[in-house]
């Protein structure tokens, strides 16, 4: 760094950038790690029964598996209004 | 009891066979009867880094077939007489290694050595499960930089999932090594810091190697780099080994060599 870039305004560095963005993309890794193979398939198939009846954007259904005591299925679909 | 220990890193060139040669080294430095097994079959490398690579005679595969006995196959270190290689075969691929041979392997080196370490091949396929399903720990070779993030986490899953330990209900004691740290860089904002590495993969920090121009000497001579008692790389590595033989050893190197008023005017 020599006098020129001392009085240039300093941008902020990306290391910020690739700390927010890998914490989001490893959160999100590490959910679907411990899922069944056959649940993105699964996930799939849902989605088309529930579009045969209304229309509805495939990111608008979500199917989540939540392992605890009991395994549990959870299906949230946004409705349009 | 031997232990059985995995460097792994899922991304390739962050300084696997590198780490194992220096660990392995320091292992055998500190009086530990010690074997580095490369599990790169097809690419090996970690005979190079040892020095070793005209010495090769038998490799891991001739003993799986039974080509050869491990007292063959094993290349005893000029410098260390409590050091051993077991080097990759070079022609075969990674399909030659099966569980089963590994395991006989694993068995025959545990009744004479303290400390088993396996390099593993980049990747998470056959070759890096091989080399992490019989560990008891894992050391986790990371780079501060976003993709080699990414793929330790994903080679901490098949840790969880994919082991011997796993499978039994246990799980593989994990270490993190941060190396190529660029205390310069970090300090400008364009390398993630070590808490931010620490705090994604949520793993104990078990040491931070500078980057440093003595790796690229130490593996030119097929010197391990712990050997270079003068380089920020050797000693961070040395501290790194006593650390994982439980010695409480403050971290150096971590921030940058503050330059004087010359090189801050003129720059340097």
């Amino acid at each position: 760094m020599g006098i020129i870039d001392y009085f240039r305004n300093e941008k902020p560095g990306s290391a910020s950038v690739a700390r927010d963005r890998l914490k989001l993309i490893v959160a999100h890794e590490r959910k679907s790690r411990n899922q069944p193979d056959y649940l993105p398939q699964m996930q799939r198939e849902l989605v088309e029964v529930i579009r045969k009846y209304v229309s509805v954007d495939v990111d608008q259904v979500q199917v989540d598996l939540q392992d605890g005591d009991v395994s549990v299925l959870e299906l949230t679909v946004t409705l349009p209004e | 009891m031997a232990k059985i220990v995995v460097v792994t890193s899922g991304k390739g060139g962050v300084g696997k066979t590198t780490s194992s040669a220096a660990i392995g080294t320091g292992l055998a430095m500190k009086g530990f009867k010690t074997v580095l097994i490369d599990f790169d079959v097809g690419l090996r490398n970690l005979d190079l880094i040892m020095g070793c690579e005209r010495r090769v005679v038998y490799d891991f595969i001739n003993v799986i077939n039974g080509e050869a006995n491990l007292k063959q196959a094993l290349i005893k270190d000029k410098r260390f007489d409590n050091l051993y290689i077991l080097p990759a075969s070079q022609t075969r691929d990674k399909d030659a290694l099966t569980q089963e041979g590994v395991q006989k392997v694993l068995d025959e080196l545990k009744q004479d050595f303290d400390y088993i370490l396996c390099d593993s091949p980049a990747g998470i396929e056959q070759g890096a499960q091989m080399a992490l399903y019989y560990a008891d720990e894992a050391i986790v070779v990371t780079n501060p930089e976003i993709a080699s993030v990414r793929d330790s986490d994903r080679i901490l899953g098949v840790l969880q999932s994919k082991s011997l330990k796993a499978e039994q209900g246990e799980s593989v004691k994990e270490h993190l090594l941060l190396t190529r740290y660029n205390p310069e860089r970090v300090e400008n904002g364009d390398m993630l810091t070590v808490e931010d590495v620490e705090e994604i993969l949520a793993v104990p920090l078990l040491g931070v190697i500078p980057e440093s121009e003595s790796v690229l000497n130490a593996s030119n001579r097929g010197i391990p780099v712990v050997m270079d008692e003068d380089s920020t790389a050797g000693m961070a590595y040395m501290d790194a080994i006593e650390r994982f033989l439980g010695e409480k050893v403050e971290y150096r190197f971590l921030e940058a060599e503050k330059k004087g008023f010359f090189k801050r005017v003129f720059g340097g």
